[in-house]
C-alpha cells in the first residue's frame, strides 16, 4: 500500500480555472451521472411504469379498474392472506431466534472464531438462491430425506402420516426461517454493536440488577432496531419467490407464485393484466413496510450510532 | 452526608501476563477525594473498577465503611460513578437520566423530580434538564453525568478520567466545579487521571501510581515539591537532569551545593539530580558560562532552553516579561535556587529536558 | 474470592455457546442431509459415484448437458455484472459526492429502490423492455446482466457509499486538485486505490446476488445456474442437490476468505495511515 503522498504525483501545476459555483441546474457536472441515470430509466423505472400502468390497462387498451377490481376474487384474497401469514409468522420466528444468534455473538469477542464463522454463515444463507435451500430441504425432509427416513425407521415416527406437507404452506414456514434467521442476524448486530458498554455499567453502579438493566435502558434502546429489522425479515419474506417456486409445483397458494401463473400459464381472456395489478398490490404492501423500517431506522441511528 | 472511610488492602489483579495491580493500598478518610495520577497501564483505572464492583480482584480487601464488600455486587455498593465518556442512557433526557437511580429506588414522583432539579441546578445545567445528550455538549454531558451519580447521595464518588474526552478550557472549567460540587456535598471521592495538572488542582492527597503499586501518596504540595522516586518527580512535573556529584549529605549540581530531599538513600558519588524549572534563574551574563538556545512564550511564564558547556542543555522557567532581556545567543548565568531536590543514582537517565513527560503548562 | 463478575462471564460464554450449538445443528443439519443424500449407494452403503461425476469436468457436461449450460451462463453472468455495475455505480456515487451534493438524495433513493420492487415484480415489467433488448442486442442469458445490475443497485451502492464515508473522500480531491491533479488522476490514483475494500465489498455482494439469482432468469426463460438445477431436480434429484451443496459450500468459504482478506486490507491501510 503506497504511502498516500507519493500518489498525487503531477510535477507541474495546471492554472486554476474559476469554476461556476453554485447548482447551476444545466451544469456540465451533470453529464457525469447520465449514463447511470439512462441505465436506471430504461431497467427499473421503466419496468415500474409497465407495471403501475399496466394494472389499469383493459384488454382494448383503455383505462379501467377491473384489474384492480379484481383483486378483490377470493383467490387472490386469499393469496394475499396467506403471504401475510407467512410473513408474519416467518418474520417473528426469524427475529426473535436471530436476535438470540446476535446476542450470543456478540457476547463473545468481536475478532474471535465464533463471530466471524457465524457472520459469514449468515452472510451466505441470507442471500443465497431458494432453490438450492429448497432443495437441501427435499434432501432433508423430503419424502427419502435423511430426517423422514431417520425419524420413519428408527423412531417410529411418519412424520407425512397427515399429507405431506413440506411442498404446502407449513414447508414454507421451516424453510423461510432458514434464511430469515440468518437475515436477523446480518440487520440486528449492528444495534446490538452499538450499546455501549458503559451504559451497563452506569446502571449497575446506580443500583440497577440486570433485568432492570435491560427493561429500562437496552430494551428501549434496542426496541426500533428489533421491530424495524422484522418488518425487513417480513418484506423479505414477501418479497421471496424462488424457494417457494422451487418447493411448490401444484397451486399457487401465495402471491408471488399466482403472479407466476399469471405469467405462464393461458391468459384468460379479459384478464392478461391480473398479473400486473398483483404486483402493484405487492409493490403497495411492500412499500409500507419498508417505509415504516425506515422511519425506526432513523430513530436507531439516532441512539446507537 | 453518609461519607465512609474507603480502605483498599493488598489488592491484587492480573489480565493474562499482565499484573495490572500488585498488591495495592490505598486509604481514604470520610469526604476525602484522593486522585489516583499516573501513565496509561499503571492500574488506576482497574483499581476503581475494582472498587466500583464492576471488575474482580485477584487477592486483596476492599472495605467500604468498615464492611468488607468483596461479595457485595456492583450494583448494592451505593457508589456513584462517572465515567470518561458515553454513559449518560441516550433514549431519556438529562432530567430522567439523573432521576435513574432514584425511580430504581422507588422513590416518589414528585420527590424524584424535585431532587433531580435541585442536583442538576447544582451541577449548573438546570436550564437544559429537557434536553436529550445528542443536544448537550460533552462538557455539559458530564455535569449530567455527575448530578446522576450523586443524586442517589452514593457513599462513595468514584470518578474515571471525567474530563480527558473534552476540550482543553472546558476541561479547566469543570474541573473546579467538581472540586467546588465535592466540597458542597461532602462524599469522599476517588478521581483517576493522567493528567498531573488536573491531580495536583483537585485533590486533597495524590497517590501516583506506576506498574501497578502506588510510588508515593500525599498532599499535593509535597508529591510535587519533595517526590519520593525519580519517576514521581518526572511524572508529575517538569525535570531538568543534571549531572552531579552527591556527597556530606549534599549535591553538587553546575557548581551550586543543594540540600538533598529527606529520605534520599543514594551513595556518594556521580549522580542524576532533578531539579524544577522554577528553581533555576536566568541572568545575562557577558561572562556567563550559558547560552540562550531557545525561548518559549507561555502567557504569564516564559521557558528559556540554555545550553552549557559539556553539552548539558537547562530548562529555566522565568516572568514573561523578561524575555525581552534574554533573546538567543545570549551569554548567560544560570543559578540554582537552594531548594532540596531529588537525586538518581542512574546516570544513565540524564536526557533532554525538552523531552520529558510531564506537566503541559 | 467473591468473583461475582467473572461468573457472570462465564454464564454469557455458556449461554454463547449453547445458542450457537443449537442453531448450528439446525442449519448444518440440511447440509449434512444434502452430503448423506448425494452418498447414497445401493443397500445402505456410502457411495461417492455423484461426486466423481460432478468433479470431472467433462462428463458433467455430456451427462448434464442443461447444468453445464447454466454453469457456464452464471459464470459469465458473474462477471459481467460485477463489471457493469462498479463501472456504472462508482464514478457515478463519487462523481456525486464530489460535484453534485444536491443529487445524493435522489441517487439513493434510487439505488435503494430495488429493495421495495420485489424481483417477481419487476420480472413482471422486464418482459416488454427485454423484447427490445432482444431486438438489439440478442436473446443470450447473458443479457440478464442489465437486470442484475439492477438487483445489486442497493447493496453496492451501501456497501460504496460506506467506503466513500470512511475515507473523507471531499479532502483527499481537494488536496489533490489543489497539488494540481486532473480528475483522471484523482479517481485513478487518489479515490480508487483508498476504496478497495469498499469495492471489493460491493463485488462480492453483487457475486452472490448473480449465483443465487433465480426469479427473473427464470421468469423471462433464460439459463443460468439455479434455473439449471431446478430443471435437473426434475430429472436427477441427486445431481441437483450435490450441485446445490457445492453451491453454497463454495458461497461459504468465499465469504470468509473475504472476510480475512477484509481485515488484511483495512490493517494494511491503518498501518500505511500511521507511518
Amino acid at each position: 500500500m503506497t504511502d498516500r503522498t507519493t500518489l498525487l504525483v503531477d510535477p507541474a501545476p495546471t492554472p486554476t480555472t474559476p469554476r461556476r459555483r453554485g447548482g447551476r441546474w444545466f451544469s456540465r457536472d451533470l453529464l457525469g451521472v447520465v449514463p447511470f441515470f439512462l441505465f436506471v430509466a430504461v431497467f427499473l423505472v421503466i419496468p415500474t411504469l409497465v407495471v403501475v400502468i399496466g394494472s389499469f390497462g383493459g384488454t382494448g387498451g383503455g383505462v379501467t379498474l377491473d384489474n384492480l377490481a379484481a383483486l378483490g376474487d377470493d383467490y387472490i384474497v386469499d393469496a394475499f392472506l396467506r403471504s401475510i401469514a407467512l410473513s408474519a409468522v416467518t418474520a417473528m420466528l426469524g427475529a426473535i431466534f436471530g436476535a438470540l444468534l446476535a446476542y450470543a455473538v456478540v457476547t463473545g469477542r468481536p475478532d474471535g472464531v465464533v463471530r466471524r464463522a457465524v457472520t459469514a454463515a449468515c452472510g451466505v444463507l441470507a442471500q443465497f438462491g431458494g432453490v438450492t435451500l429448497a432443495f437441501a430441504f427435499i434432501a432433508t425432509l423430503g419424502l427419502s430425506g435423511f430426517v423422514t427416513v431417520f425419524l420413519r425407521d428408527q423412531v417410529g415416527i411418519d412424520i407425512y402420516s397427515g399429507g405431506v406437507w413440506l411442498f404446502d404452506l407449513p414447508g414454507l414456514v421451516l424453510v423461510y426461517t432458514y434464511f430469515q434467521i440468518p437475515l436477523m442476524v446480518i440487520v440486528f448486530l449492528p444495534a446490538l454493536d452499538g450499546i455501549r458498554p458503559q451504559w451497563r455499567e452506569a446502571a449497575e453502579s446506580l443500583g440497577g440488577s440486570t433485568w432492570y438493566y435491560w427493561r429500562r435502558v437496552a430494551g428501549p434502546l434496542l426496541a426500533p432496531a428489533f421491530l424495524g429489522a422484522t418488518l425487513l425479515l417480513f418484506a423479505n419474506a414477501f418479497s421471496a419467490y424462488a424457494t417457494a417456486a422451487a418447493l411448490v409445483s401444484q397451486g399457487s397458494p401465495i402471491v408471488p407464485l399466482q403472479i407466476r401463473s399469471a405469467l405462464t400459464s393461458e391468459v384468460i381472456l379479459g384478464r392478461e393484466n391480473i398479473g400486473k395489478a398483483m404486483a402493484l398490490g405487492m409493490v403497495v404492501v411492500v412499500a409500507v413496510v419498508m417505509w415504516l423500517y425506515a422511519v425506526l431506522q432513523r430513530r436507531t441511528s439516532r441512539w446507537l450510532d | 452526608m453518609n461519607s465512609v472511610a474507603v480502605r483498599l488492602e493488598g489488592l491484587s489483579r492480573r489480565f493474562g501476563a499482565v499484573q495490572a495491580l500488585d498488591g495495592l493500598d490505598l486509604d481514604l478518610a470520610p469526604g476525602e477525594l484522593v486522585a489516583l495520577l499516573g501513565p496509561s497501564g499503571c492500574g488506576k483505572t482497574t483499581a476503581l473498577r475494582i472498587l466500583a464492583g464492576l471488575e474482580d480482584a485477584d487477592s486483596g480487601r476492599i472495605m467500604v465503611g468498615g464492611k468488607d464488600v468483596a461479595n457485595v455486587p456492583a450494583n448494592r455498593r451505593d457508589m456513584g460513578m462517572v465515567f470518561q465518556a458515553y454513559s449518560l442512557f441516550p433514549h431519556l433526557t438529562a432530567l430522567e437520566n439523573v432521576e435513574f437511580g432514584l425511580r430504581l429506588r422507588r422513590q416518589a414522583a414528585a420527590a424524584r423530580r424535585a431532587r433531580a432539579h435541585e442536583m442538576l441546578e447544582l451541577v449548573g445545567i438546570g436550564a437544559h434538564a429537557t434536553r436529550y445528550p445528542q443536544q448537550l455538549s460533552g462538557g455539559q454531558q458530564q455535569r449530567v453525568a455527575l448530578a446522576r451519580a450523586l443524586a442517589i447521595q452514593p457513599q462513595v464518588l468514584l470518578l474515571d478520567e471525567p474530563l480527558s474526552a473534552l476540550d482543553a478550557k472546558v476541561r479547566v472549567q469543570l474541573r473546579d466545579e467538581i472540586r467546588r460540587i465535592q466540597l458542597e456535598v461532602g462524599t469522599t471521592t476517588l478521581f483517576v487521571t493522567h493528567d498531573q495538572e488536573e491531580a495536583l488542582a483537585l485533590a486533597d492527597r495524590v497517590g501516583v501510581m506506576r506498574a501497578g503499586r502506588l510510588e508515593q501518596i500525599g498532599p499535593p504540595e509535597d508529591v510535587y515539591r519533595s517526590p519520593a522516586t525519580p519517576f514521581v518527580a518526572d511524572f508529575v512535573g517538569l525535570s531538568n537532569r543534571l549531572p552531579g556529584r552527591v556527597g556530606d549529605g549534599i549535591v553538587e549540581v553546575l557548581g551550586a551545593r543543594l540540600p538533598l530531599v529527606a529520605g534520599t538513600d543514594v551513595p556518594d558519588g556521580p549522580a542524576t539530580a532533578l531539579v524544577r524549572p522554577e528553581s533555576v534563574d536566568v541572568t545575562a551574563d557577558p561572562d556567563g558560562a550559558g547560552r540562550v538556545l531557545a525561548a518559549s512564550f507561555l502567557g504569564p511564564m516564559a521557558r528559556i532552553t540554555v545550553a552549557l558547556p559539556g553539552d548539558t542543555l537547562v530548562v529555566a522557567q522565568v516572568a514573561s516579561a523578561r524575555l525581552a532581556d534574554l533573546p538567543p545567543e545570549t551569554a548567560v548565568r544560570v543559578d540554582l535556587r537552594p531548594v532540596p531536590v531529588v537525586v538518581s543514582g542512574d546516570r544513565s537517565e540524564t536526557a533532554d529536558p525538552r523531552t520529558h513527560s510531564g506537566a503541559e503548562l | 474470592m467473591a468473583g461475582l463478575v467473572r461468573r457472570r462471564v462465564r454464564r454469557q460464554r455458556i449461554l454463547r455457546w449453547v445458542v450457537v450449538t443449537v442453531l448450528g445443528v439446525f442449519f448444518l443439519l440440511p447440509l449434512f442431509a444434502m452430503l448423506e443424500f448425494t452418498t447414497r449407494g445401493a443397500g445402505g452403503t456410502l457411495t461417492a459415484e455423484t461426486w466423481r461425476t460432478f468433479f470431472d469436468w467433462r462428463q458433467l457436461g455430456e451427462t448434464y448437458p442443461v447444468l453445464w449450460a447454466g454453469m457456464k451462463a452464471s459464470f459469465g453472468l458473474v462477471i459481467l455484472s460485477v463489471l457493469l455495475t462498479l463501472l456504472l455505480l462508482v464514478p457515478t456515487v463519487v462523481w456525486v459526492r464530489l460535484r453534485l451534493p444536491r443529487l445524493r438524495r435522489t441517487v439513493e433513493f434510487i439505488c435503494l429502490l430495488p429493495l421495495t420492487i420485489p424481483a417477481i415484480v419487476l420480472v413482471v415489467g422486464l418482459a416488454p423492455v427485454y423484447a427490445w433488448v432482444v431486438y438489439f442486442v440478442g436473446g443470450s442469458s447473458l443479457t440478464l446482466t442489465f437486470a442484475y445490475t439492477i438487483l445489486a443497485l442497493p447493496f453496492a451502492y451501501r456497501a460504496i457509499d460506506a467506503g466513500l464515508s470512511a475515507i473523507d473522500v471531499r479532502t483527499l480531491t481537494e488536496a489533490a486538485r489543489g497539488l494540481g491533479a486532473g480528475w483522471a488522476t484523482v479517481m485513478w490514483r487518489v479515490v480508487l486505490p483508498n476504496m478497495r475494500s469498499a469495492v471489493l465489498s460491493a463485488a462480492f455482494i453483487t457475486v452472490a446476488l448473480v449465483l443465487g439469482e433465480f426469479t427473473i432468469a427464470s421468469l423471462l426463460n433464460r439459463q443460468n445456474l439455479q434455473v439449471a438445477i431446478d430443471q435437473l431436480g426434475k430429472s436427477s434429484a441427486t445431481m441437483s442437490i450435490a450441485v446445490s451443496l457445492a453451491a453454497l459450500v463454495l458461497a461459504f468459504v468465499l465469504l470468509l476468505l473475504l472476510s480475512f482478506a477484509g481485515r488484511g486490507l483495512r490493517r494494511r491501510q491503518r498501518e500505511g495511515s500511521a507511518s
